[in-house]
């Protein structure tokens, strides 16, 4: 199944991937030859085939309840791109409209 | 004027009492921390980090769902919803979405059968904190990730509730549950317990549910209550004026005491659920299911129904101490070594719940029952009360050591009595003169006198005195 | 001299050190002036972690003396950059890493840093992982040191081409649809994927989560056992590795082949697009195991025509949420003073990502989204099924499968970058393993056309024992030992 140019603008930005205007044809071109490959598993029937999602069987386990030391301040911050009195700084969360 | 019906179903978020994060080892903050200090690699996203489920966390949620009557199917998973924002480190929370740890439960308020639809397990973001007074306005925010993976449970209900009062009690019912089974504190000024209500409309005597709203940003039962007012008449108003509701998130301002509207659903994202494949399934296992079941404590409804039938308490005395576990048992362990049952419980509403002092229930037993028999006054019990609490002594030796005894024999009060008549002239001649406020004056001046005065007996005998 | 201890395996290097004839540091200038030599051409490292080879040089040597050394004292390992350790920037192939130093090692590198092994630096990958030749790699090519103007393979061709080239004695690399397997054989040296959960992926930045698997190359069977056997194990960290016992990846590894049944799939056999080169070579290898007493059977594995298509699904469905970390907000490239958050996320990952991370994570976006869930996602997991029954029914029949690992030898830099799905049929063969859970192998197996062969062993899930066995078998009687390759200033091509 062919993916448009809307569908390839919209996946885009659910993914905050900032596509330029004229990559769409590209990534449409692209995606559309990769899904033309993918499709071929409509020809399975897989009615009564459960999913899997994890492939080995392990049994759960859980945490014990202990605290474990955390980072300092400064090591949490280390890598920020941007850091003030503590705080990791991001622009205004007003969305674009 | 059509007739309008409200309906509100609640997702209330609570964070299980628990040492450690959902799914890291970060101790977790009390408010007010510096931001950033409870934070390690994994709660904070970075890169190659993977998550491990707590213990603690899972049996709080069990405890809840059992609590609620729930079922509690033998699969569990964990899955992703996907978006992003800068309070959520990975890009997603990791939640649980069409496996949930517990389904199908009921809560009942006040003789109404609320339905819980389940209850499960997730993580909590960050905090955003804005440069600026208003969102709208913010030029930069800034980022605490203290509580980003705090455990949460989420506990949905359907849209069972009628009204806002019916809401409130039911953020009540819940807390007060939460609290009688250990597993959260759920104080909602620390943000343990946040109450987002989904609020609609429709015409009294119809079954289509109308277009809902969801309100968040509530941090009081008091907040709750008139959100939902305000929010149910916004709605009505709306329609009546030819207008439609719009199914949307809206915060409520508390200083404007209104709703606004936060983000509609048109821009609604797509969260793109699927498996958390880092965590396997969870098979729980069903004899420690069963251990939670057997030592859950008796619930607060049905304690406080028992306290009604079998001891004869009012409703507001068995609400007040069932709300509590540590009182309700107090009470109970009192009267079953021999306190008389209404005299303990006002005793426990009234000097107890509001100071939160505990006494040995065998201690209270026999200061209760020296109270019952007269041969202290209140006030001498309530001081041999906390001296107890204090000390550690038996009351019996605290009264005797303060000589308390009540004295209700006239004739042994009649010549203090007389003798604070002599000393307030002032008092006498304004009662006689109509105001009978003075009495109180002369009473507590006896009383001061001669504490171990039966308050009754001279009070009958000062009227008499005063003629 | 120095050359000569370049080409060691851990086995040479230790006795060498153990009986003091050389020192752990000695080991690693020997390979830091061949790093100075050949990497300029072959480019296997991002960077050289100069600070740790001399802690953990000194370090080796002293336990080396004391007598309490562990068992990868002094042996000089290369990392892909994937691998988190601590204070040491990790990239994993990308742009928008640039600049971030974890402030914890993840478990399998510390696992090894334990047992005595000296970091030389961090190879180069494709972006994330993503690719099968490292043309990927946000930063720069790596080149195969048998042939400079042909891929070493990927994703994690760095560390294939680090062993291959005499630059470090093993390395760890990691493999979500052939990454490991595929680059040993591009590259002629042994490259190993174990059972998923069989070592902790804690620290691994990770790609698809329920497919990635960090594993070793090396110059033998040996050490690879050796190496893997030191990492595997429970971690309390990773919630899906797994507790059995780590040294059962050992357990009778050296009994040969004699009586063992090796199952040929026919679909892997007649693959479409093998090389008759190729071909060749593992039918030499086929006829050495049966005169070594190994019984080769026809085994099918029917599905395998759907298995790219569903790889294609599950693996960047999970990508792109793996990847929606990588914001600017708390590491790496940021366009921090953009208008608004929208606009931050979007021109900082507009910058960060490469052209393929972007395709697989609009791929994955849009196999997840709501309306395409079922028939995209839920599809591929349901092949996934399909795919693990064929491998269950065929080891019914059989106790491994071999094949060749990857279709065809090392190909020209340059020559499918231009058409996605070209590259991903480099992984038709290996896939397979990573969609089953399965542990696999692969094994130089003799050249072809000059370009070394790779013989892939899959075994059942936890059969790492298995797969060690056949592979150590056909490893001594072919007496097919990893070379190393010395690449001159121009291209090998034409001379084997
Ligand atoms: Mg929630
Ligand atoms: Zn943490």
């Amino acid at each position: 199944m062919p993916l448009s140019k809307d569908e390839v603008r919209h996946v885009a930005m659910l993914a905050r991937l900032g596509l330029e205007p004229g990559e769409e044809d590209f990534y449409a071109g692209q995606l559309s030859g990769i899904l033309e490959h993918i499709d071929r598993l409509q020809q399975l029937d897989t009615e009564d085939i459960p999913p899997t999602a994890q492939v080995v069987e392990i049994a759960s386990r859980l945490r014990e309840d202990e605290p474990r030391p955390c980072l300092s301040q400064e090591e949490a911050l280390a890598n920020a791109p941007a850091a003030v009195d503590g705080f990791f700084r991001v622009p205004s969360i007003q969305e674009e409209t | 004027m059509a007739d309008w019906e409200t309906v509100i179903g609640m997702e209330v978020h609570v964070q299980p009492k628990t040492r450690s994060k959902m799914f890291c080892g970060c101790s977790v903050a009390d408010v007010n921390e510096p931001p950033n200090t409870h934070v390690c690699e994994i709660c904070l996203g970075l890169p190659g980090t993977l998550p491990a489920i707590n213990r603690a966390a899972v049996e709080a949620c069990i405890k809840t769902a059992l609590a609620l009557r729930c079922e509690i199917p033998r699969h569990t998973k964990f899955d992703r919803k996907n978006y992003m924002y800068p309070d959520l480190p990975k890009g997603y929370q990791i939640s649980q979405y069409d496996l949930p740890m517990s389904v199908n439960g009921l809560l009942e308020v006040d003789g109404r059968k609320v339905r819980i639809r389940r209850v499960h397990l997730e993580e909590d973001t960050g905090k955003l904190v804005h440069a600026g007074d208003k969102l709208h306005k913010a030029w930069e925010s800034y980022v605490d990730l203290n509580r980003a993976g705090v455990p949460l449970m989420e506990i949905v209900s359907e849209p069972d509730l009628r009204s806002a009062d019916e809401a409130r009690d039911y953020a009540i019912e819940l807390r007060t549950v939460l609290r009688a089974i250990g597993a959260s504190e759920a104080d909602m000024e620390k943000g343990q317990l946040r109450a987002e209500p989904n609020v609609s409309i429709r015409r009294a005597g119809t079954d289509a549910l109308g277009v809902k709203t969801e309100l968040k940003n509530i941090n009081s039962f008091r907040a709750l209550h008139r959100a939902i007012l305000y929010e149910v008449d916004r709605q009505q108003k709306l329609l009546e004026t030819g207008g439609t509701v719009v199914q949307e998130t809206r915060g409520w301002s508390e200083d404007e005491e209104r709703t606004f509207s936060q983000r509609s659903k048109e821009f609604a994202e797509d969260y793109r659920y699927f498996p958390e494949p880092d965590l396997p399934p969870l098979e729980l296992d069903r004899a420690w299911i069963e251990e939670l079941r057997a030592a859950l404590p008796e619930l607060p409804a049905i304690r406080r129904a028992r306290l009604v039938s079998q001891h004869g308490l009012t409703a507001g005395q068995a609400a007040i101490i069932s709300a509590d576990r540590d009182l309700a048992d107090l009470y109970e362990t009192a009267v079953m070594q021999g306190a008389p049952p209404l005299p303990t419980a006002n005793w426990i509403v009234n000097e107890v719940a509001p100071t939160g002092k505990l006494l040995d229930p065998a201690y209270l037993a026999e200061l209760m029952t020296m109270l019952q028999a007269k041969d202290i006054t209140r006030d001498q019990a309530r001081e041999a009360y906390f001296e107890s609490v204090e000390t550690g002594r038996t009351p019996a030796e605290i009264v005797a050591e303060h000589g308390y005894r009540q004295v209700s024999d006239e004739s042994e009060l009649r010549v203090i009595a007389e003798a604070v008549i002599d000393a307030n002239p002032k008092a006498v001649a304004d009662y006689r003169n109509g105001k009978t406020q003075a009495l109180n004056a002369l009473l507590n001046e006896l009383r001061k006198k001669a504490p171990q005065a039966n308050p009754k007996v001279a009070r009958e005998l000062l009227l008499k005195l005063l003629g | 001299m120095t050359d000569d201890l370049t080409s060691l395996t851990i086995q040479d290097a230790t006795r060498l050190l153990r009986l003091g004839s050389i020192s752990s540091a000695d080991l690693v200038t020997a390979h830091v002036e061949r790093i100075e030599r050949v990497d300029p051409r072959v480019k296997a490292y991002l960077r050289l972690t100069q600070d740790l080879w001399e802690t953990q040089a000194d370090e080796a040597d002293r336990k080396i003396r004391r007598g309490d050394a562990g068992p990868l004292a002094g042996i000089p390992i290369a990392i892909k950059d994937v691998l988190c350790v601590r204070g040491v920037e990790t990239t994993a192939g990308s742009q928008i890493l640039r600049g971030f130093r974890p402030p914890y090692t993840g478990t399998a590198v510390s696992r090894l840093f334990e047992a005595g092994a000296v970091m030389l630096g961090v190879t180069n990958c494709d972006e994330f992982a993503m690719g099968s030749s490292t043309e990927n790699s946000g930063y720069f090519p790596t080149h195969n040191p048998w042939d400079l103007e042909r891929v070493p393979g990927g994703s994690s061709g760095g560390s294939a081409a680090a062993v291959a080239s005499g630059e470090a004695i093993i390395a760890l690399g990691t493999d979500t649809g052939g990454s490991i397997r595929q680059p040993a054989a591009l590259c002629g040296v042994v490259g190993m994927k174990p059972t998923y959960g069989r070592v902790s992926r804690y620290g691994l930045i990770a790609f698809a989560s329920s497919l990635d698997q960090i594993g070793p190359f090396a110059r033998s069977v040996d050490d690879a056992a050796l190496t893997l056997s030191l990492m595997a194990g429970y971690d309390p960290l990773d919630s899906t590795s797994s507790d059995r016992a780590a040294m059962e990846v050992l357990n009778n590894y050296g009994a040969g082949v004699k009586g063992m049944r090796l199952g040929v799939p026919r679909e892997y056999y007649d693959v479409a697009g093998i090389e008759p080169g190729v071909k060749a070579a593992i039918d030499a290898a086929l006829f050495i195991l049966q005169k070594q007493g190994a019984e080769i059977v026809d085994v099918s594995l029917p599905h395998t025509d759907y298995g790219l298509a569903a790889y294609y699904i599950i693996a960047p469905a999970e990508c792109s949420s793996n990847l929606a970390r990588f914001d600017g907000v708390r590491y790496g490239l940021s366009e921090v003073d953009a208008p608004n958050i929208t606009a931050e996320y979007s021109r900082t990952r507009r910058k960060g990502f490469g052209t393929e991370v972007r395709r697989r994570v609009m791929l994955g976006t849009y196999a997840l989204s709501s309306g395409y869930y079922d028939a995209y996602y839920l599809k591929a997991q349901k092949v996934r099924t399909l795919i693990k029954r064929d491998f269950d029914a065929a080891f019914e029949k059989c106790d491994a499968v071999v094949s060749a690992t990857s279709p065809t030898v090392a190909f020209p830099i340059g020559s499918k970058t231009q058409d996605p799905l070209s590259m991903y049929l480099c992984d038709v063969l290996t896939l397979g393993g990573n969609l089953a859970g399965l542990p696999g192998i692969s094994v130089p197996c003799g050249t072809s056309d000059g370009l070394p062969v790779g013989l892939q062993v899959l075994g059942p899930q936890w059969g790492e024992n298995v797969v060690f066995r056949v592979a150590r078998a056909y490893e001594e009687a072919s007496e097919m030992k990893a070379g190393v390759a010395t690449p001159g200033p121009s291209p090998r091509r034409g001379e084997g």
